[in-house]
């Protein structure tokens, strides 16, 4: 294969494509970001993982260089985000979580502007957009009016677009939110496929428990601190609990009761009385025997992200996000106003 | 999925080439195949070139075309914007003719008048207006997307200013085109010289929609602000009135209205290419005064172009920030 112009230039003293020292952001009074530390290797799927508002969105900002951070460092293909802001988004592609795509033109004359802005050479544009294109599966709209795109239409050519200018590192803002279920897994096929094709390394946010098991790694952020960062698998196997939840006639009674009899710590999670054991099935008979109150149905699970999530920040992810809602509607609207 | 990977497979050999022939043309491109992987035969390498002033100018150059190619296909905005001056030329003009009419030398229509500044308004709104896209835009997601790419900010700007600028013009091009009913004559000299005004006019005013959008974020309150500014704008410029002899006070507003700078030449310009008497010319298209100062057309154009960059230069400054 014939190297590109540009060489990769992973300054990474270890082939870190991205690495993040001591990053802090303050928006006034609030710290969106409290010194965060992590790298990302050449060619890494990497999922940051968290409720809405634990400062996913303003990490990605100041790695792409659309915001600045209070303190510490972030480089991102060998390049400083803050003094270096040009080579930075030389070698990066962007996929927001909401639609920057201009609705009033084509798909293609969408692309073509993306392409003069990135200095794409102009031999190269025509093979290039048909490539990005193809992959997504939207060649045979490339005449069409965005505004008449479906969201997985649009979301798969803004993917497209990120890709046009073949950055070292994509970037995915929530790259599936919004989006259905059937839609959700083509854009994951596209993704996972990319991955096969080219050379990149992708940083990508998601508060999907589901999607994040696609990643390489994933750091587990919450109220701006990263609490873990490992392999999905490590982190699920450093639960080493099942998850069992009950339904009862008499909740209260059944915490205590469980904390009385077992010692175990139980909550309401997602409206069931939730606790982990080690060994899941072998302790379902003990509960029935000796727990005092009528149970009505027992599930038990591996240890899913969710617990892992659980397990480090002391709630679900969804129960962090209806208590963090008036911090989602803050990060929300800061993101709407910010350039 | 499978088709569309043999329809590349398929343009593969077109492809290489052409990206070749330009590689050895020597354009720094960065187009090169990677046929080194079978599976992969149409794979296509690009790379982002160091920035340069080619760059700069295809960065101002995209985001001009985006500006005409909405504007080509927002026909109803041309349309419409169009309404308001024409109903100040015909409705208004006719109707106040003849009362104004009586202040005319014989054979001046008032319609005549009142066509400079008319002109300018037809292009007033859609200028100011043009700059909403950037609000727009914000609010909608794809300014972020020009302003993480790897261009200067300034470029973005400055494309905006000359694409809000030649629809604008565009605008007032049409308008234009019925001198005749306000018995403006068609000579080429005075079409050329407006057409300029014109397009130096709508940059002025683009520029200075992009700088209150530059600060503005959202919709309703630049369109509230814009609106709240255009008459005024309008009714200062002495666009239905001649300046002289006006009360002090309405005097100095109408001198620190930007468009008395442009309306002011215009109108010299078209009595300019009526047979009229010297002394018409003189109390119907006068110079703008400063007090006994004649303000010289030059000076007065001058001033119009300063004010443009000055405003366009705050918002380049604007959007350099990063948040």
């Amino acid at each position: 294969m014939l190297a590109s112009t540009e060489p990769v230039t992973d300054a990474g003293d270890n082939g870190a494509v991205i690495s993040v020292r001591g990053l802090t952001k303050r928006y006034g009074d609030v710290e969106a970001v409290r010194g965060i530390d992590f790298e990302v290797k050449r060619g890494e799927t990497f999922g940051f993982l968290g409720p809405n508002g634990a400062g996913k969105t303003t990490t990605i900002k100041i790695l792409c260089t659309l915001a600045r951070a209070t303190s510490g460092s972030a480089r991102v293909a060998g390049h400083d985000s803050s003094t270096e802001q040009d080579a930075v988004r030389r070698n990066i592609g962007l996929v927001f979580q909401d639609t920057t795509l201009d609705s009033y033109l084509t798909a293609e004359q969408n692309l073509r502007f993306h392409a003069a802005l990135y200095a794409v050479p102009k031999a190269a544009i025509g093979p290039r957009t048909r490539q990005v294109l193809d992959m997504v599966g939207l060649w045979d709209r490339r005449s069409g009016l965005v505004s008449t795109f479906s969201g997985g239409m649009q979301r798969r050519l803004e993917i497209a677009r990120g890709l046009l200018h073949a950055p070292h590192v994509l970037f995915l803002d929530e790259p599936t939110v919004g989006l259905d279920p059937q839609t959700r897994s083509s854009i994951w096929q596209y993704i996972n496929e990319l991955k096969q094709r080219e050379d990149i390394t992708i940083f990508l946010t998601t508060h999907y428990m589901d999607e994040a098991e696609n990643c390489d790694r994933i750091a587990i952020i919450d109220h701006g601190n990263i609490v873990a960062i490992d392999t999905p698998e490590a982190l699920k196997a450093s639960v080493g609990r099942d998850r069992v939840q009950i339904q009862t006639a008499d909740d209260p009674a059944a915490i205590a009761a469980l904390q009385e009899i077992f010692g175990l710590e139980a909550a309401m999670h997602e409206g069931a009385v939730t606790f982990s054991v080690p060994a899941g099935e072998q302790f379902v008979p003990r509960l029935f025997a000796e727990l005092p109150v009528a149970i009505r149905s027992v599930s038990v699970s591996r240890p899913s992200l969710d617990d892992v999530f659980m397990s480090y920040t002391g709630s679900t992810i969804r129960d962090a996000e209806a208590s963090g809602a008036d911090a989602i509607r803050q990060m929300a609207a800061r993101w709407r106003a910010g350039r | 999925m499978a088709a569309n990977v043999t329809k590349t497979q398929g343009d593969a050999p077109r492809t290489g080439d052409s990206s070749r022939s330009n590689a050895t043309a020597g354009d720094g491109s960065g187009v090169v195949l990677a046929d080194s992987r079978p599976a992969l035969a149409a794979e296509i390498r690009v790379a982002v070139p160091e920035r340069g002033i080619w760059h700069d100018l295809r960065a101002v150059d995209i985001v001009w075309r985006r500006e005409l190619i909405r504007f080509r296909t927002d026909r109803l905005r041309a349309i419409t914007s169009l309404i308001q001056p024409f109903l100040f030329l015909f409705v208004l003009g006719t109707g106040l003719s003849r009362l104004a009419g009586r202040g005319m030398p014989p054979g001046v229509d008032f319609k005549t008048f009142i066509y400079p500044g008319v002109l300018a308004m037809s292009v007033l709104f859609t200028s100011i207006f043009s700059a909403a896209s950037i609000v727009w835009d914000r609010e909608f997601g794809f300014l972020r997307e020009m302003l993480v790419a790897p261009v200067r900010r300034s470029c973005l700007v400055l494309g905006k200013c000359l694409g809000g600028a030649t629809i604008a013009t565009f605008q007032g091009v049409v308008f234009l085109a019925l001198a005749w009913f306000a018995k403006v004559p068609y000579s080429a000299p005075l079409v050329f010289t407006l057409i300029g005004e014109l397009l130096l006019l709508s940059f002025t005013l683009t520029a200075f929609g992009v700088m209150m959008a530059a600060r503005i974020k959202q919709f309703q309150a630049f369109m509230a602000l814009t609106q709240m500014l255009v008459m005024p704008l309008f009714f200062l410029s002495g666009a239905l009135y001649p300046l002289n002899g006006l009360p002090a006070w309405l005097s100095v507003l109408t001198r620190i209205d930007p468009l008395t700078y442009i309306v002011g030449p215009m109108r010299h310009e078209v009595f300019g290419h009526l047979a009229i008497p010297h002394t018409d010319l003189q109390l119907l298209a006068p110079n703008v005064t400063w007090g006994s100062f004649v303000v010289p057309t030059g000076l007065s154009l001058g001033m119009v172009a300063l004010m443009g960059l000055a405003m366009m230069a705050i918002a380049m400054a604007e959007f350099r920030k990063t948040e």
